[in-house]
């Protein structure tokens, strides 16, 4: 069972207050947008072996959503950040570079 | 045979006499007896049969890993199968029984399978019943289900309460011998919150036991000084009786406390859930010992030999009179030693190596017991019980120097450390050749959140075998974790005083060259009845995977998980492969340990907190009047109010009659109710429904729709404008909270920079729906001074004001096609406002009605309800509510996804009504046939039914649903599939079926 640092009201914790909400940083295809373009918004995934952006919601606690940069293999978390962003912090990406020179933001 | 000794014991009270009962027979034991022990003390080693060929089994451990010993334990409400008589303390009156045999544990018919043993080999479910096929079903499977599975199932419910408990410390022990104690200590000292847990009853695991000397004293009186002082540290907690059941992600660990198995009369829980979160954990949770394969290593009277140790030095019980020790390194040695000093005769140490020159074998020498080296057992003689040992040479195959008439044979392989919760959440491991085990790789251990490792083994769990090293290795863990909390460690040296040991010799098959006659009666795990032979078959058929091996095989797939038979498989398999161990890998060690029972993981959830009942402010009020409850959510609703002998289907005509010609009353509490408030309230109304919501005027209301992303309609509800700032979404019941977290996600992860609020405010008011003909008068005749007529207070506006005395909001709105209002009244006055509208309402025959009359007078009307018309695959335009969807705006949640092919496809079914001809009810959910069959041979279909009901209003049954081209094909007869056969002949009409114009609403 994870534990997630949640930014909004700082507490710590446990996967079972805490509701996944899928892949972060999603770009918002509405009405007039390209086929191709929706079906990747709505449906296509990245399922990396490594480092993952994800969606996590403070369900039962301040009830708010934010993101979390999470090693889906070896569980680490890199940091966890506000949801009101469209890419990853600069910091956040900087502490993952040091721990794993070989990943690059894609 | 087997006996208690006239002395001795260290865990056993003389004084206080306990009896049980083992299959019916009335026995006698010691309290501080584990139920193993007393059995044996009794002289009953035979305790049960094995699986698949039936064999006697006796016990062979003293600890969690025995395989054999499972009981039938306790009667009635406190029955539990496949429980260990080794890991079960005695209690006065223990009832236990032997399982899997017929007709009794002495005389089994099922024995008879070892003597087809040679065509029971490996894979022969697999190989026999595949043919044929239907055989399978009718034939095999039940003849399988007969004989299969151990203990029987609890027929009773459980009548033991049992709960989950929290912890959160920074340094959890798992394990109470010296390594687990003496990490305590450290961590204890160095100020860290310490969580230090033991399996069993006792501290100290098996020093007392090997008879090693701590600082100069008895290993015991070490350990009650260090459990005496750790339990006056205010930061350290220890529990006995509770198992490190699993180690998960991020230090989160489960441990499984049996609190009164020991003593069932008292009134506390029976077993205990801990769920903690550690920051460190440290693993001390020794070795394990392991069998040595020799043909007939299964008879009762074979042990371990450190579990003979054990029963002698613990309980003093005598497993036989005359007992062979059979090994390949040093540590047997003292089993031997320690049934001389009891007084037992140990004819002679069979030891497979060339030579036994360590301190240990040279005591057994001087104290006159044969040391017979480079020697292997041949065979054990005996059926039931062990009569003798035909011992031959290890490097030879099998010819029989001399035959030794014994009781006993203690056996030992070597041990391997117990690495099963380091390995649970990731934990890599190394082979050792030195003693032949896989142990801890701490450059690879589990990682925690912080990308540090979360789990350290200590002692024996961490491979080191002599005590001295054991104390070792915790102190050097103990101090390297307090230091990564953080803290400052001052320890001091243990020095234990024993003797220096030999290296094993790996000794895997005995002897070496055994012939496959011997090798088919050399068991590796003694449950499931996979023999040595069994594996090299499986390797012979081309299984090279362990995991694969373990499935076809069955080794290590009984109850105690391979804890026995892991290794010696992993070795035979290895040398068929010609691999080394190592390569060949170990199978995954999954959590618990050891099995926990079913009440300890359900915890106090069951019965009525199983799950947290919603009530609604009436809730009482329902209960009191005889409502019959329909789970709704979370929530209890009235299905419908039957009165005197009334059925279900009788209490529904009465209230939607009443409804319909006079007045009905619905507690409509449950709906869900949220505002939506700020700047760009209306703007992010706009998104969330399909319908132009900024464009409505504060005191009208408005019915919406919202879709998912993915177009497809997912709630629906009435919109009140509050005012300019602020909206109130009304929502189905069960959707409430699904709704609110949708909105949330939108505003705080896509729209953050608008400025909305949203609340769920579901529950700050009880919302009474008064439906019916005479609505408007009995609330005119509450009074209150609002005005509510007609032209005030048209259909589809709301007002806020009194009455009576109630703070009421008033919304005109209908979902019985009926004259209707919706009053909202905060909640603590909703049950004084029911009573005055059932007082005051009494002259217009105010009748409650329930769900079920809400949904015939809602399909009587041809709304909709989400979840019957609507099943994630339903977009609103199948449904006939394109006038809910707004031309005029540019984007809506859902609105990308309907513009693809499929949602503008023509041929997507529509919503109609449906008509039977003769007026019978359609079954629910039944489908429309169409012609010709699909590829995959079934019939065609062309719609379904989404909602069927007996209407009382039209006395016939009307149902609607989804029809190919339904809209256009008014009055067409089409055919419903029924349930058992045939066809019902059906009408596709409106779905409105009730007062079309709706001038009974509108009134």
């Amino acid at each position: 069972m994870l534990i997630l640092t949640c930014p909004n009201c700082g507490l710590t914790a446990e996967e079972s207050e805490l509701a996944p909400g899928g892949e972060a940083h999603l770009k918002r295809f509405g009405p007039g947008s390209e086929d191709a373009d929706f079906e990747g918004y709505l449906f296509q995934r990245a399922n990396p072996k490594g480092v993952h952006f994800e969606r996590w919601r403070h369900a039962y606690g301040c009830g708010k959503w934010f993101l979390a940069a999470r090693c889906t293999v070896t569980l680490e978390v890199f940091g966890t950040y506000p949801a009101q962003t469209t890419e990853p912090p600069t910091e956040i990406v900087n502490k993952i570079k040091a721990k794993r020179p070989d990943w690059s933001l894609s | 045979m087997s006996t208690r000794l006239g002395t001795g014991g260290r865990l056993i009270d003389r004084t206080h006499k306990l009896n049980f009962s083992f299959n019916g027979k009335r026995l006698k034991g010691f309290a501080g007896d584990t139920l193993a022990a007393a059995l044996m003390a009794e002289n009953q080693m035979l305790v049960g049969r094995s699986f698949k060929y039936h064999r006697p089994r006796g016990i062979v451990a003293a600890g969690a890993e025995e395989p054999n010993a499972l009981m039938n334990m306790g009667r009635g409400a406190k029955f539990e199968p496949n429980q260990r008589a080794t890991t079960t303390e005695l209690c006065e009156g223990l009832t236990a029984a032997s399982q899997n045999h017929w007709p009794s544990l002495e005389y089994d018919i099922g024995a008879l399978n070892q003597y087809a043993a040679r065509v029971l080999p490996a894979g022969f479910y697999y190989k026999t019943f595949i043919h044929p096929r239907p055989f399978w079903k009718h034939v095999f499977e039940p003849i399988i289900r007969q004989s299969a599975g151990l203990g029987q199932a609890p027929k009773d419910r459980d009548s033991d309460r049992y709960e989950h408990f929290h912890a959160d410390v920074d340094v959890l022990i798992i394990g109470g011998g010296v390594a687990g104690l003496q990490s305590a200590v450290i961590a204890g000292r160095a100020g860290a919150r310490v969580l230090l847990l033991e399996q069993t009853a006792h501290w100290g695991g098996r020093a007392p036991v090997d008879g090693v000397e701590v600082d100069g004293q008895a290993a015991d009186i070490w350990i009650n000084n260090t459990v005496q002082a750790l339990e006056a540290m205010p930061n350290v907690r220890l529990r006995a009786r509770c198992m490190g059941a699993g180690v998960y992600d991020h230090g989160s660990v489960l441990a499984y406390e049996r609190l009164t198995d020991h003593a069932p009369q008292t009134d506390a829980p029976r077993h205990r859930l801990w769920k903690i979160r550690a920051h460190q954990i440290i693993t001390a949770t020794g070795a394990i010992e392991r069998p040595l394969s020799f043909a007939g290593n299964d008879i009762p009277g074979v042990m371990l030999a450190a579990a003979i140790r054990d029963y002698v030095v613990n309980y003093a019980v005598s497993p036989g009179d005359r007992t062979v020790i059979v090994t390949n390194n040093d540590d047997a040695y003292r089993t031997a030693i320690a049934l001389h000093h009891a007084g037992l005769m140990v004819p002679c140490i069979v030891d497979a190596r060339p030579t036994a020159t360590g301190a240990l074998p040279e005591q057994a020498r001087a104290l006159g017991i044969p040391v017979k080296t480079g020697t292997a057992i041949a065979k054990v003689k005996g059926g039931k019980r062990v009569t003798g040992v035909a011992l031959c040479q290890q490097a030879g195959e099998g010819s029989v120097t001399e035959e030794i008439a014994c009781d006993a044979v203690g056996m030992s392989g070597g041990w391997s450390p117990v690495v099963h919760l380091w390995s649970h959440c990731g934990g890599k491991l190394n082979w050792e050749d030195q003693g032949q085990f896989f142990r801890p790789d701490p450059a690879r251990a589990p990682i925690s959140h912080d990308g540090n490792a979360f789990v350290s083994a200590v002692g024996s769990a961490d491979g080191h075998m002599l005590t001295q090293a054991v104390f070792d290795s915790a102190a050097a863990i103990g101090t390297e974790i307090a230091t990564r909390l953080g803290r400052k460690v001052a320890t001091e040296p243990v020095n234990v005083t024993g003797p220096q040991e030999q290296p094993l010799v790996p000794v895997w098959v005995m002897p070496q060259g055994a012939p496959v006659e011997a090798r088919s009666k050399m068991w590796l795990d003694f449950q499931n009845d996979v023999k040595v032979s069994d594996v090299q078959l499986a390797a012979r058929e081309g299984y090279e995977s362990v995991e694969h091996t373990k499935r076809y095989t069955t080794l290590g797939m009984a109850t105690d998980q391979g804890k026995l038979s892991n290794i010696n498989g992993l070795a035979i398999l290895a040398n068929e492969l010609n691999a080394r161990i190592p390569e060949v890998g170990t199978t995954t060690f999954r959590p618990p340990y050891t099995p926990i029972s079913m009440g300890a993981i359900a915890g106090e959830a069951r019965g009525d907190i199983f799950q947290p009942l919603r009530r609604t402010p009436l809730h009482d009020w329902h209960e009191d009047h005889g409502a019959h409850w329909e789970p709704v959510g979370h929530w209890r609703r009235p299905y419908c109010f039957p009165r005197g002998e009334e059925t279900h289907a009788q209490a529904v005509a009465r209230e939607i009659k009443a409804t319909r010609t006079s007045l009905g009353l619905l507690d409509a509490s449950t709906l869900g109710k949220i505002v939506v408030k700020g700047p760009d309230a209306g703007r992010f109304m706009d998104m969330l429904y399909t319908n132009m919501m900024s464009t409505l005027q504060p005191g009208k209301c408005r019915y919406g729709l919202m879709c998912s992303e993915n177009g497809f309609l997912m709630d629906d509800g009435v919109v009140a404008r509050i005012d300019e700032d602020t909206f109130l979404c009304h929502t189905t019941t069960g959707g409430a909270d699904r709704i609110h977290a949708h909105m949330e996600d939108w505003l705080q992860c896509e729209w953050w920079d608008w400025k909305v609020f949203t609340a769920n405010i579901t529950e700050q008011w009880a919302q009474i729906a008064v439906v019916g003909p005479n609505a408007r008068k009995l609330l005119q005749k509450l009074g209150g001074g609002m005005d509510l007529s007609a032209s005030a207070l048209p259909f589809m506006g709301w007002a806020e004001g009194k009455i009576g005395d109630f703070d009421a909001r008033v919304f005109r709105i209908s979902f019985s096609g009926e004259l209707s209002f919706e009053v909202a009244v905060p909640a603590s006055q909703g049950r004084a406002f029911w009573d005055a509208l059932h007082a005051a309402g009494a002259e217009f025959n105010a009748t409650p009605y329930g769900t079920e009359a809400l949904h015939v007078m809602r399909a009587e009307k041809g709304f909709i309800m989400i979840g019957d018309e609507t099943d994630g695959t339903v977009i609103p335009q199948d449904l006939g509510l394109g006038w809910a969807i707004s031309k005029k705006k540019d984007d809506y949640l859902g609105k990308r996804a309907q513009e693809r092919a499929h949602m503008i496809d023509p041929a997507r079914w529509k919503l109609v009504g449906l008509e039977t001809l003769d007026g019978s009810v359609l079954p629910d959910g039944c489908y429309a046939v169409a012609e010709g069959v699909n590829a995959n041979g079934q019939r065609n279909t062309q719609g379904r039914v989404t909602s069927t009901y007996h209407s009382p209003t039209l006395s016939k049954g009307i149902a609607i649903g989804l029809v190919l081209h339904g809209p256009d094909r008014m009055g067409e007869i089409i055919e419903f599939n029924k349930v058992d056969g045939g066809v019902i002949r059906t009408r596709i009409v409106s779905p409105v079926f009730y007062d079309p114009e709706g001038e009974k609403q509108n009134v």
